[in-house]
């Protein structure tokens, strides 16, 4: 048994230590918010963070955790709407499919609460998520709508 | 609408429930829950009116939707098209998929569940509208009924139905149960778009709340009791078989079930967990009869399509006078040979479905484009009839056709049927997707142009050299042999130069063994880049500048010249730009809607190019959500600018060589550019939107590279390319 911390709760995982924190969070955790593109720490789908920094998590061990603090995006808010960067995307209407955006938002936090007022290269630096439906115009827009505490 | 008109009630008793049941979980409520629902939700009260909605006591309107959402906004587009209708307070619409095993047993009233060709909308309309318009008929009745009072003084607004004389109301929720007893009116008028209030606003999406907090269960995320998870391998070479594997080697692995033979070209492992499975697929054995295309390359499939540049033997898509007369009477011919690459649709959810089989019963959980496709795959590959089967659909991680086709459906039941009584998600690795795609066919296209002495063009042959889609999918579909596919905007409905006298248009088929398929916006995107491109050759050629010299060509087709000359009008085409950047222009009709784009862009010295700006302008004359087509265009940019950019899939040892997003490069936000969206809807028709705008994003930063650069790209990708200059 392993121990993990996900969400600010801490959970015995039965799962050898080289299984990747998706898989963990997804079928060991049945949390499936974070999702799974790549498995090679290319897209971001699978972002979360690890005591504060956004990590991919398909490329983390489970062994390497320790106890590092994960947030996932089920546990970004309390209510999954609450969050700056989320109630951002709701006003700007960022999701087309959806399927890359709980790494987007996880990103988007990350670097907001790295950098409050990003500029544009900061946000071009820092997100480096794919999004196949392209909704990338909108995820810089409501990144700086976020930082202004508009959109609430 | 035989479609409304032919049923009663008695078929939809049992979706009333599932209805209600879809809203209070959200709409994709794996069976079992679904079940343990539906009397608290038959309790509840939803009740359905016509086909198309449920009215709850509570007003909120339930909209059916057929089609399938993956991202473009058809779902709320169809609910906005209903509840203008019905008459519906937008703020309590909701919408829910109809099943396509219920379609299928009640005729297929809900029409055509095919989500591609930019469809969604456009072939709804009529009978969706209907739907609304019945809809809010039958609650009114009810109304007037109750009261005792003539109908015609009643009128219904905002989900309320107002007696005019006494000023009595009563709301949809009140009347729908006896609105629902009534029968379906035959002939209900839909209304003007004048009287539109929620068609033709950018009201917002009606599912993306469950996309901000990760909640939304994608097919991808299904949980179910006892349920088992797979991972496959397909022989990588196309056409090639299994030929052994050594399953004991991982039988012992941890979480193992089963390895499995699916069909007679893939492997299977099923274990506990999907990364258990996985793990062992890596680790297991397998030797590959690769059968007779195991030699072939790009190189290869490059030679083969180059032998169709000048062979004699062609379809013909368009013929206008004789073009080679045309050339050899021109006073001066331009000539150019274009390609462009395979290319995945790489939709960021890889395949999978999951499917149980009970010994009679196959059921199924997908994201699918074609909800009925799903329900006939799934019953030939379980071998049952189609009242044998269910399928749940779920929201698409990306379509872009891919999941139109079904391969993955058929494999994910032949792999339950092996293992009765626990339903088994498979899941693609994104190797494995990117490896067995059903890629944009490879095609090359030789154009020539003759120019008289006054720089007119008097004569155009375009020859097309590549692969059919139709001849790999639907062979049944070709006419006389022919694939009119190939063809997308150079046939006579959608070729906008017709103002040219002497035109051949023609295609010589070179299949490949690589399997081929619909990519957003198809052939349009490869026939674009040759032709928009090529004629900015050609403008140069005759000394005219290339806005001027489309516009005197698109007379016959004079709201494709509208919407260029709107394009040009918002980027100021004719005011210069800062020093260093440079602007390129197209146009394209496709999808039943006419798009052109300005592109403003800078290449470095070094040859960096900076996309600053995209003027795009769409006419696709209803407009029925403007934010949302705005965020088609937008994407539209991301997916069409990754081809040109970077993306490719190349062949070597019979196999796609491209395994991930590290070789198979897709546009990133630092790329995107500002992309400025006007829409013109001119109104009298119809037309799509999430394909047509991709067709015009290449050639039009591929004609400002040329501007900037002097260098004229004919093949794709441009990372092949230098485009350092002086």
């Amino acid at each position: 048994m392993i121990k993990l911390n996900v969400n600010g709760r801490v959970h015995d995982v039965d799962a050898p230590a080289d299984t990747p924190l998706l898989w963990v969070l997804r079928e060991w955790l049945g949390m499936t918010g974070s999702k799974y593109g790549c498995g090679a720490g290319v897209c971001g789908a699978c972002s979360v963070h690890i005591d504060g920094d956004v990590l991919r998590s398909c490329s983390v061990a489970l062994g390497d955790v320790g106890a590092g603090k994960v947030v996932t995006i089920e546990g970004l808010s309390p209510d999954g709407l609450s969050h700056p960067v989320q109630k951002a995307w709701l006003a700007h209407e960022v999701p087309q499919c959806g399927y890359c955006q709980s790494g987007q938002i996880m990103a988007a936090a990350a670097l907001l609460k790295a950098v409050p007022k990003p500029t544009d290269d900061d946000i071009t630096a820092a997100m480096q998520n794919i999004c196949r439906c392209g909704t990338y115009q909108r995820i810089k827009a409501a990144i700086h709508d976020a930082a202004k505490g508009g959109a609430a | 609408m035989n479609q409304i008109n032919g049923l009663g009630r008695r078929g939809f008793l049992g979706t009333v429930a599932a209805v209600a049941g879809g809203m209070s979980l959200g709409w994709n409520v794996p069976a079992a829950q679904a079940q343990a629902a539906n009397s608290a939700a038959t309790a509840a009260g939803g009740v359905e009116v016509g086909i198309w909605a449920v009215v709850m006591p509570d007003d909120r309107v339930i909209v059916r939707i057929a089609r399938s959402e993956m991202g473009q906004g058809t779902l709320t587009g169809l609910a906005q098209l209903v509840a203008d209708e019905m008459d519906a307070d937008w703020s309590k619409v909701q919408a829910e998929y109809i099943a396509p095993e219920v379609n299928q047993a009640n005729k297929r009233a809900w029409g055509d569940m095919s989500t591609g060709g930019s469809r969604g909308i456009r072939a709804s309309v009529e009978y969706v509208r209907k739907g609304g318009a019945a809809a809010k008929a039958m609650l009114t009745q009810a109304a007037a009924t109750q009261w005792g009072v003539p109908v015609g003084e009643c009128s219904a607004s905002e989900s309320v139905i107002t007696h005019k004389p006494s000023g009595r109301t009563l709301r949809y929720g009140q009347v729908a149960a006896a609105a629902a007893k009534l029968p379906v009116p035959d002939n209900v008028a839909v209304k003007q778009p004048s009287e539109w209030k929620i068609v033709g606003k950018g009201v917002k999406r009606l599912d993306t709340v469950e996309k901000l907090s990760g909640k939304l269960i994608y097919a991808v995320d299904l949980q179910l009791p006892e349920m088992l998870n797979a991972s496959i391998a397909q022989c990588p070479v196309f056409g090639g078989k299994i030929g052994s594997f050594d399953a004991a080697k991982v039988m012992g692995m941890p979480g193992v079930r089963h390895v499995l033979r699916v069909g007679d070209d893939t492997v299977a492992v099923v274990a506990d967990k999907w990364w258990q499975a996985q793990t062992a697929l890596k680790a297991l054995p397998i030797v590959w009869d690769e059968g007779p295309n195991a030699n072939v390359n790009s190189a290869s499939i490059a030679k083969h399509l180059e032998s169709g540049l000048d062979a004699k033997e062609a379809f013909v898509g368009l013929k206008q006078g004789d073009a080679e007369a045309g050339l050899k009477g021109a006073a001066k011919v331009v000539e150019a040979v274009y390609g462009t690459p395979f290319l995945n649709h790489a939709t960021l959810e890889p395949m999978t479905c999951t499917a149980k089989w009970d010994g009679t019963n196959i059921e199924v959980w997908v994201s699918s484009q074609n909800g009925d496709a799903s329900l006939a795959a799934a019953a030939e590959a379980a071998g049952v009839q189609l009242a044998n089967v269910k399928v749940n659909k779920h929201h698409l991680g990306g379509g872009f056709g891919r999941r139109g086709q079904q391969d993955y459906v058929r494999q994910a039941v032949l792999i339950a049927k092996q293992v009765p009584g626990r339903p088994v998600k498979m899941i693609w690795s994104r190797e494995e997707d990117m490896q067995h795609g059903f890629y944009r066919p490879i095609t090359m296209a030789k154009m020539k142009a003759g120019l008289d002495a006054q720089g007119n063009l008097v004569a155009l042959h375009a020859r097309l050299s590549g692969q059919s889609i139709l001849a790999h999918l639907f062979p049944s579909r070709l006419a006389g042999g022919a694939d009119p596919v190939q063809f997308q905007g150079w046939n006579k409905e959608e070729f906008g130069y017709q103002a040219i006298p002497n035109i051949l248009i023609d295609h010589a088929m070179r299949n490949t063994h690589v399997p081929v398929g619909f990519w957003r916006g198809v052939n349009h995107n490869q026939n674009a880049v040759y032709l928009e491109c090529f004629l900015d050759e050609v403008a140069l050629a005759a000394g005219k500048d290339p806005l001027d010299f489309r516009l005197g060509l698109l007379g016959q087709m004079p709201k494709l010249r509208a919407v260029l000359q709107a394009a040009a009008d918002k980027a100021e085409y004719r005011k210069p730009l800062p020093a260093g950047v440079f602007r390129g222009i197209c146009a394209n009709y496709g999808f039943g809607s006419y798009t052109a784009a300005v592109a403003e862009v800078s290449v470095s010295k070094q040859g960096e190019v900076k996309v600053h700006r995209i003027v795009a302008a769409t006419d696709c004359g209803y407009a029925v959500n403007p934010d949302q087509i705005a965020a088609q265009v937008e994407g539209s940019f991301v997916y069409g600018l990754s081809a040109l950019f970077t993306s490719e899939n190349t062949v070597e040892k019979g196999r796609i060589v491209e395994g991930n997003f590290d070789t198979y490069e897709v546009m990133k936000l630092d790329q995107m550019p500002k992309v400025e969206t006007v829409v013109v809807p001119s109104g009298g028709f119809w037309g799509g939107v999430g394909e047509p705008t991709i067709a015009v994003a290449a050639p039009a930063v591929l004609n400002a590279i040329h501007a900037a650069t002097g260098k004229r790209i004919r093949t794709l990708p441009l990372k092949h390319h230098d485009l350092s200059h002086a």
